[in-house]
């Protein structure tokens, strides 16, 4: 066993602490490649992945960078830096710890390069950023370890795969570098070890203790769930007396909206004054800090927050986590449980509060997947190539490279070690020429081949690929200020979408506050208070995370029981008068329910695939029931079910869901879908076809050089085969879009549909028709409300459409 | 093709889905900001290497409209490519093209700030009757590339107007055309160009406060320009 060295030993014996099992572990493993360790918060993980690493650098023998510490946050950095620093400091250690962001003055970057700290704390873009550089051979020089925090979460996104492609770069400047990845609990943790290891390096796991079973249950109300809904306003009575008995409460939302009118509800509601205080990722800096200050402070009872807190800052006194609403994905919520009690072997206290009657049931399902330790989560895809496009630009800006080279280097990321030739000079043609069918730029290439090394044309292009270093987007959001004469106070943000639907007057919630909307000026939204006003909601970019299939299937597993003693009355007589009615949905059969209501006929389809499939099903079904002449009106998905409502009663629903047709429909539909063109921005900004927009830009208020859309057109248009069109496809079909879960779906019911008629809403049924977020079928729908709309505009402004235009004629049918 | 009538300096043109202008009584028709050349531009100048199909793209729908119509003027309001060296740098193919719709019909080009040098593609192919003007006057009717401030009849391009609203929670962003009755703006007609919003402040300054707008698109309407608050 490797003892710890006097100073060490001591250091632990005058704080009164013995090694944790996993600190030991790390310690033995210190000099293999790669080590996967995965521990809950707490319990000093991030001290178990540096202890190597400070007792390497204790004797004072190391020059240069020794250790890179990489996490998603910012804060999270500077975070690690203070708790470093105390033990550093205590024990006289020779070690020179940094953190480098975004945030860091230019001053300080520029000495960073020069003289590199022995401990460097980053996040993946910044490392992208550094490796760009010339120099960064000589910077990386010595480079002993890595340690990437909160590698769960990286991997979720291009974030992840951007930093697996720096590591190659890195890799290969210093071939013994040893890498470290701290994961919070995962289903996989295999796949999150091939994920870090250099391919084909063995990874070593590494468990600490989990710690006991968290204390988790559902909260009791007074009051029963609605029956449709999402915000869990009913519950706030309880939430405030639960608040009031523990000491420090994380109270969880799926989204900020639903954060925003939570948190406004129970300022309304909060009788016995208790601090609680809101955070998520569309406020501000200014007030998010002002919220975790007040936090470590141990001045707030409670924080309303979102995901913005899934991370492991450590800080406050947490003794209750309480989730509102369903929690969609096991593996997300027992993170968030463990963000309750951050000291190591206590239980985890946790409170979930069914925001509707059926979440009761998929809480219901989530706690016993919690108690089987059984969590789920989608496996991760090959390696993004447009991410893989802005690492080849990357390379190139810090000097001259072989194809081969590089190739053999992005293979040994573990996303990419599938990666065909094929594909990558695919990508380094795109990054080269442009890629396009008719080959244009022979005499502009970005990239050009001279004796066998490629390298930038014009030397000058480095500048521009670093300021377009990154895969986050969030160039569609607005900030929101207070308007007054001197500035006013940044809020938030909203997403430009919604500003531009805001009049001067409207109203609506940020930060916990009413405001009104004032106008819009150099791309900032000006607001005043108002708390007297009823708010509009904001539509926040907060994702909506679709119901796992995991979860799914506990569902329906749920639904085969004879009786359902364990859930509260109300939605247990629920279910027995839907089987009354009609019947249960079943894993490995689809429903379907026909039945009249208000004049329209309804079709209810429980495919169980999750908001996003749902949706797309919606999309296709109704587009399958125009051409048979059903006349669909419109259709709401949810995680379990689409409603559809037209003017005809469909008789046989066997054709609509036939495999075959259902993609063939797909196709067409796929090619115009309004979320192709987004996921088509994100893959040009990221690729480098173009930059990405800084709010400088934007704010200018110059006018954009061209839409993405426009390129998107004229791609599908004139080089449909081009490589942005495939990566755009491919990326749709995972995310919002989610055809995979419909066939998944397909699969599981292999053409057995049962068909119900009833002669009015079933039990099921009739929660989905409160449900928001209602989809018109659209023909000329748009052109129709456009004309609408134009004429009540001239109308309002007392101006008369054109004379000619009252005998108005299309010069063509549509 | 769709398109909305209206009256403009005692004339009666016609705003066409498509962006152009159409003036059936002197058979002619007016197009802004063609930009051709504008992705060999930015390839050029190294800023990235745009799909480089919008020569072929903006020609074909500028060929739909005249076969369409059958003008016997032909107006492009300037801005027509994207530089001088945009112009020389077309190929043999879409010289022949454009050669092939300049060809047996009056054909203005305006000069605009982006191809101050003219806009002759050269050829032998091109007919004499083209020519390159600052402005140019048909009737009451004076084009233009930019607005400005007090002209009367003046119809111009530069500034690519679009708007968008608001149609109960969905948003509609196109190309417009803008008139306060004096002045008209056309939209551009290239394939790649951006837009302005024409609530922004270069527009108003032209237009004041009592503009309308011309949606583009399959069935143009007419809209107020909404007079937002701004500071």
């Amino acid at each position: 066993m490797t003892a710890l060295p006097p100073p060490f030993a001591d250091w632990f014996a005058t704080r009164g602490w013995t090694v944790h099992p996993h600190q030991q572990e790390m310690l033995e493993r210190a000099h293999e490649p790669a080590t996967l360790m995965i521990a809950p918060t707490g319990g000093g993980k991030t001290l178990a992945g540096f202890l190597p690493t400070l007792i390497e650098l204790a004797e004072g023998r190391h020059d240069g960078l020794h250790t890179l510490y990489v996490s998603p946050l910012k804060a999270l950095a500077a975070d690690i830096r203070r708790n470093l620093t105390t033990p550093v400091t205590e024990m006289g250690l020779p070690i020179r710890i940094e953190d480098r962001t975004g945030d860091s003055s230019a001053t300080t970057r520029r000495r960073q390069r020069a003289d590199p700290p022995h401990i460097l704390l980053t996040t993946p873009e910044s490392l992208a950023l550094l490796i760009s550089y010339e120099d960064a051979p000589r910077i990386f020089a010595g480079l002993q370890r890595i340690v990437v925090d909160e590698i769960h979460a990286l991997a979720e996104s291009k974030r992840g795969d951007q930093l697996m492609l720096a590591l190659s770069r890195l890799q290969a400047m210093v071939p013994g570098l040893r890498r470290v990845g701290l994961s919070a609990t995962v289903e996989d943790p295999a796949a999150i070890a091939a994920f870090l290891a250099r391919h084909p390096d063995p990874c070593g796991i590494l468990f600490a203790d989990p710690g006991p079973d968290p204390d988790i249950a559902m909260l009791e109300t007074d009051a029963a769930p609605p029956w449709a809904g999402g915000g869990g306003r009913y519950a706030v009575p309880a939430v405030l007396d639960q608040v009031a008995r523990h000491r420090t409460t994380l109270i969880f939302h799926n989204t900020r909206a639903q954060a925003e009118l939570f948190f406004h509800e129970v300022w309304l509601q909060n009788e016995g004054a208790l601090p609680i205080g809101i955070h998520h990722g569309a406020l501000s800096r200014e007030q998010r800090t002002r919220v975790e200050a007040a936090m470590v402070a141990g001045q707030l009872r409670a924080i309303v927050c979102t995901g913005s807190l899934d991370l492991g800052i450590d800080w406050g006194d947490v003794d209750l986590v309480i989730q509102i609403g369903a929690p969609k994905n096991v593996k997300r919520l027992v993170q968030r449980i463990g963000r309750a009690n951050h000291r190591y072997n206590a239980p985890s206290k946790a409170l979930l509060v069914p925001a509707n009657r059926f979440e009761v049931v998929e809480c219901l399902a989530a706690l016993e997947a919690v108690k089987a330790r059984d969590l789920d989560g989608e496996p991760r895809g090959p390696g993004p190539r447009d991410v893989l496009c802005q690492h080849i630009l990357i390379r190139a800006a810090s000097g001259p490279f072989r194809a081969d080279d590089l190739f053999a280097e992005v293979t040994s990321a573990g996303s990419y070690a599938s990666l065909g030739r094929a594909d990558f000079d695919a990508c380094l043609d795109f990054v080269a020429t442009g890629g396009y069918a008719l080959r244009r730029y022979d005499q502009w290439q970005r990239l050009m081949q001279v004796d066998g090394l490629w390298r930038l044309r014009d030397p000058r292009g480095t500048q521009r690929i670093r300021q377009n270093i990154g895969t986050i987007m969030d160039t569609d959001l607005v900030k929101v200020r207070l308007k007054n004469r001197r500035g006013g106070m940044p809020l938030g943000e909203v997403e430009e979408g919604f500003a531009a639907t805001l009049s001067p007057g409207d109203t609506f919630l940020i930060g916990g506050e009413i405001v009104r909307y004032e106008n819009l000026r150099e791309m900032v939204v000006e607001v005043t208070r108002r708390p007297e006003k009823p708010p509009r909601i904001a539509t926040f970019m907060g994702t909506k995370f679709a119901t796992s299939t995991q979860l799914s299937q506990r569902i329906l597993e749920m639904f085969r029981q004879d009786d359902w003693p364990e859930l509260p009355p109300a939605t247990r007589d629920w279910l027995r008068l839907q089987r009354a009615r009609s019947r249960l949905p079943q894993a490995d059969r689809l429903l379907v329910e026909s039945f009249p209501f208000g004049g329209r006929a309804f079709t209810c389809v429980y495919g169980f695939a999750g908001r996003n499939a749902m949706q797309t099903l919606g999309l296709l079904v109704t587009a399958r029931m125009e051409a048979e002449g059903l006349d669909p009106l419109g259709f709401v998905a949810t995680d379990y079910a689409t409603l559809i409502w037209g003017l005809r009663a469909l008789e046989d629903p066997a054709p609509l869901f036939s495999g075959p047709d259902l993609r063939a429909g797909f196709e067409t539909w796929l090619a115009g879908n309004a979320v192709m063109k987004r996921t088509f921005k994100q893959v040009a900004v990221i690729s480098g076809l173009i930059d990405r927009q800084t709010r400088g830009q934007r704010k200018s208020g110059r006018q954009a050089a061209f839409s993405a859309d426009i390129l998107y057109d004229t791609l599908r248009k004139y080089d449909p085969d081009h490589l942005l069109l495939e990566i755009t496809r491919q990326e749709a079909l995972r995310g919002l879009v989610d055809f995979g879960r419909i066939e998944e779906m397909l699969a599981r019911v292999s053409g057995r549909i049962d068909h119900v008629r009833c002669d009015r809403p079933t039990p099921l049924a009739a929660p989905l028709f409160l449900e928001a977020g209602r989809v018109p079928v659209e023909g000329a729908g748009t052109e129709r409300l456009l004309a609408t709309e134009a004429q009540r505009l001239m109308d309002a402004a007392g101006l008369e459409i054109d004379p000619a235009e009252a005998g108005r004629r299309w010069r063509a049918p549509f | 093709m769709n398109a909305l009538d209206f009256d403009f300096a005692g004339e009666r043109l016609t705003a066409r889905g498509t962006g152009a202008l159409w003036w059936a009584a002197r058979r002619c028709l007016v197009v802004a900001d063609l930009h051709l050349g504008k992705a060999e531009r930015f390839a050029r100048k190294g800023r990235a290497q745009l799909p480089p199909y919008e020569i072929a793209d903006t020609l074909a729908r500028l060929l739909g409209e005249i076969k369409e119509l059958g003008p016997e003027i032909v107006v492009a309001l300037g801005d027509s490519f994207d530089d001088d060296a945009a112009r020389d740098a077309l190929s043999a193919a879409e010289r022949a093209e454009l050669a092939d719709l300049v060809g047996g019909r009056r054909w203005v080009w305006i000069a605009g700030n982006h191809d101050p040098g003219g806009s002759d593609p050269g050829g032998e192919t091109v007919e004499s009757c083209e020519e390159t003007v600052e402005s140019c006057e048909l009737g009451r009717i004076v084009f233009r590339h930019i607005a400005t401030p007090c002209g009367v009849g003046e119809v111009s391009g530069h500034y690519h107007p679009k708007l968008g609203l608001g149609l109960g929670g969905k948003r509609v962003s196109r190309r417009c055309f803008v008139t306060n009755g004096a002045r008209l703006i056309l939209p551009a007609f290239g394939t790649f160009t951006g837009g302005l919003d024409c609530t922004a402040p270069p527009i108003r300054a032209v237009m004041g406060d009592q503009a309308r707008a011309i949606l583009t698109g399959p069935h143009p309407c007419m809209v107020p320009v909404p007079r937002l608050a701004r500071a």
